[in-house]
């Protein structure tokens, strides 16, 4: 589904990916954790196609075509959904009126007949028990004033209703209660199936207790630099990154 | 430019040759206008020289071969377009600075209430006109209002007494019939309201025709004690459209006064919109939005001028500018020595998304009080990349993102619009600007 080779990113002059590889396949989960600043996020925001970091070498394959050509959203449109780490805060968009038009432009770019507003708000219900959001969060202003938790299920919510293939959750789990973290859990995990492929950003091991990754990678000054099982978490939270710095030193 | 010949004489000496034709019924007003044209005599148009119009360059304009009192015809169907639906409502349309009775439509209003034109104002309640005409509106400094002054014969008059709920909101419709000529169109508003009444207006400009067009339009409105005034200012305008204007309000104690002018192109537009706080504990607002293309220029000066203590003031205009467009924003605050207890904000925000469109924005605070709390501020940015890029990454297209932000940059102004009407047209005129 996603195959990334030798990935080399910069942004205002600065390496920060350094020859990243990651594979990924349908259905299956992949978490990736790492340092502060070891690029995490810029691997995240390349795949979303942000626009002010540059891919200077390196290749990413999205379901057969070249994902680098595409605009971020024609990635949407395709099925690429990033949960940001740092929602943006839009006043005087409402998060019902922004999902529709995102909604309705996806299913335009396939060729789909857009969504009345019935089926619309049908869709909306649905999606906001899965998630538990309340509706007064919704006719607000997008994500402005929102505490950080409300945020973050904002983000998981606009994931639900957009249903992606494959889904890039940066550090979703940050400043999340344990309640909070479990509904989040569950929502991404009724996103899974056999077609669909997940990669969460993580500083935590407990979010891995609710998704329970396939692989686990520990992303290090811009490079994969190991790769496990979610055993990899359990060693990592116990005994931190150290060891695996020293490893790549050696 | 207008095919037809006409006198190759200056426009201010073509307009003026045109005062024997204005009408002398009444001896009070015919001694202001006298007044008004020695002094426009006098001042001739206003070149950038005059500080009050460094950035606006009348002189392309005046320099052009408009043609003053022409003769409009202009078809109920053509009109359709400029028409903002209403449920109940009170419509005056003028085309090139005439009343037409068989476009308009008025409502039967509580006794008292008078919704007309000026000139049958004149005639008919002639002491009213004759106590505020020209009162508030200073035709002394301001050449274009002394020009208003003296032969603007028409346009809208209301008078709402004390008590008195004006219960359809007035919209007034300034057309300039520029098909066979350029029309010079002169309208004079006047509308007063009396002790704790209430009126909502509005008044919208709209050229139909190829050629240019110039509109010179002085509104003065009056807010009595305890008042609730709420006023807009549509200016949905073409490319070859021109118009100066002033709205001069007195505010009476206690009063609640708000204005929003909405500007949508325009070749080159003029708002003065000054207030008179002249008592305490006054609530006043200005709104506006300016959404500016092409080679469009738009001239915003506004004055709130807190003449007593304990009175508020609020300003908010907001503008976003592309192409080669032109924004000139300027506002002032007056603070009297009386005026102890003032607050006074002002905010002026724009969003300038080409390099050939450029924004001048300048707050002008004089304050002679000493216990007074005003703010302002001014901001000229771009449209935020952080939030253009949220958006796309959820599938929306560059375009509409960017329509989205835009939309949303213009919400504040447009919320407080509570003629629903007027905020839904004036919501599809951006969506259809943006998309
Ligand atoms: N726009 C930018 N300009 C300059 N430096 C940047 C920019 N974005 C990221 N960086 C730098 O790139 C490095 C990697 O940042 P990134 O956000 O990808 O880290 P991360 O692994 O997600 O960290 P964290 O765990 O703290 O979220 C950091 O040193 C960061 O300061
Ligand atoms: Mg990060």
């Amino acid at each position: 589904m996603l195959t990334i080779n030798n990935l080399h990113a910069r942004v205002e002059e600065k390496e920060i990916l350094k020859g990243l590889n990651l594979e990924v396949k349908p259905g299956e989960i992949h978490a990736i954790m790492g340092p502060n600043g070891s690029g995490k996020s810029t691997l995240a925001s390349v795949l979303a196609g942000r626009e002010a970091y540059e891919v200077t070498d390196g290749s990413v394959n999205y379901l057969g075509e070249d994902l680098l050509e595409l605009s971020p959203e024609e990635r949407a449109q395709k099925g690429i959904f990033l949960a940001f780490q740092y929602p943006v805060e839009i006043p005087g968009v409402s998060t019902t009126n922004f999902l529709k038009t995102a909604i309705n432009e996806i299913r335009k770019a396939r060729g789909e007949e857009a969504l009345d507003a019935v089926n619309f708000l049908k869709l909306m219900k649905e999606k906001m028990k899965l998630v538990n959001i309340d509706d007064t969060l919704l006719k607000r202003a997008l994500n402005e004033g929102f505490s950080g938790g409300e945020k973050k299920r904002n983000e998981v919510f606009q994931m639900a209703m957009l249903e992606p293939k494959l889904a890039i959750l940066d550090e979703t789990d940050s400043g999340l209660d344990i309640d909070a973290l479990r509904i989040v859990a569950e929502g991404v995990n009724k996103l899974r199936s056999k077609d669909n492929a997940i990669i969460v950003v993580t500083h935590y091991q407990r979010l891995l207790d609710y998704i329970v990754p396939d692989f686990v990678h520990v992303l290090y000054k811009g490079k994969i630099v190991k790769s496990g099982t979610k055993e990899l978490a359990l060693e990592l939270e116990e005994k931190g990154y150290d060891w695996i710095k020293a490893e790549v030193t050696v | 430019m207008s095919i037809q010949t006409i006198d190759k004489s200056s426009l201010a000496e073509r307009v003026i040759s045109t005062f024997d034709t204005v009408s002398k019924q009444n001896a009070v007003v015919t001694a202001v206008r006298l007044e008004a044209l020695t002094r426009f005599e006098t001042l001739g148009f206003p070149s950038i020289k005059n500080e009050e119009w460094k950035y606006t360059n009348l002189k392309p304009v005046v320099n052009q071969d408009f043609v003053p009192n022409a003769v409009g015809n202009i078809s109920a169907e053509q009109l359709q377009d400029s028409i903002i639906p209403t449920e109940k409502a009170s419509i005056l349309v003028f085309v090139n600075g005439a009343y037409q009775p068989a476009l308009s439509v008025l409502t039967q209003e509580a006794e008292g209430i008078v919704v007309t034109t000026f000139k049958e104002a004149l005639s008919k309640y002639p002491e009213i006109v004759e106590a505020h005409f020209a009162k508030y509106a200073d035709f002394q400094k301001d050449a274009l209002t002394a020009m208003n002054t003296a032969f603007a014969e028409d346009g809208v008059f209301a008078y709402v007494p004390d008590k008195k709920v004006l219960e359809a909101p007035v919209y007034v419709y300034f057309i300039s019939d520029s098909q066979q000529v350029a029309p010079l169109s002169q309208l004079r508003n006047l509308i007063v309201a009396g002790r704790s009444s209430q009126a909502k207006f509005v008044t919208a400009f709209h050229t139909i025709g190829e050629l240019h067009s110039f509109t010179n339009v002085v509104t003065e409105i009056v807010v009595g004690e305890n008042a609730s005034v709420e006023h807009y200012i549509l200016q949905n305008e073409a490319e070859q459209a021109y118009i100066v204007g002033t709205t001069q309000a007195q505010l009476a104690r206690d009063c609640h006064f708000t204005s929003h002018t909405v500007s949508l192109n325009g070749a080159l537009i003029r708002n003065n919109l000054n207030m008179v706080l002249a008592g305490s504990n006054i609530d006043a607002h200005m709104y506006g939005l300016y959404l500016l293309n092409g080679n469009c220029h738009v001239d915003n000066h506004t004055l709130a001028d807190h003449q007593q203590p304990n009175s508020f003031s609020n300003e908010l205009y907001k503008g976003i500018l592309d192409g080669k467009s032109t924004g000139v924003f300027n506002g002032k605050i007056y603070v009297k020595p009386d005026a102890q207890k003032t607050n006074a904000f002002q905010s002026n925000r724009n969003l300038v998304l080409s390099k050939d469109a450029a924004m001048n924005t300048k707050p002008q605070l004089e304050i002679f009080a000493d216990d007074v709390k005003c703010s302002h501020g001014a901001t000229v940015g771009q449209l935020d990349d952080e939030m253009l890029f949220y958006l796309r990454s959820r599938g929306i297209g560059f375009e509409s993102a960017r329509a989205l932000l835009m939309r949303a940059f213009a919400d504040d102004v447009l919320q407080n619009m509570t003629l629903e009407e007027v905020h839904t047209h004036v919501d599809r005129w951006i969506a259809d600007r943006f998309l």
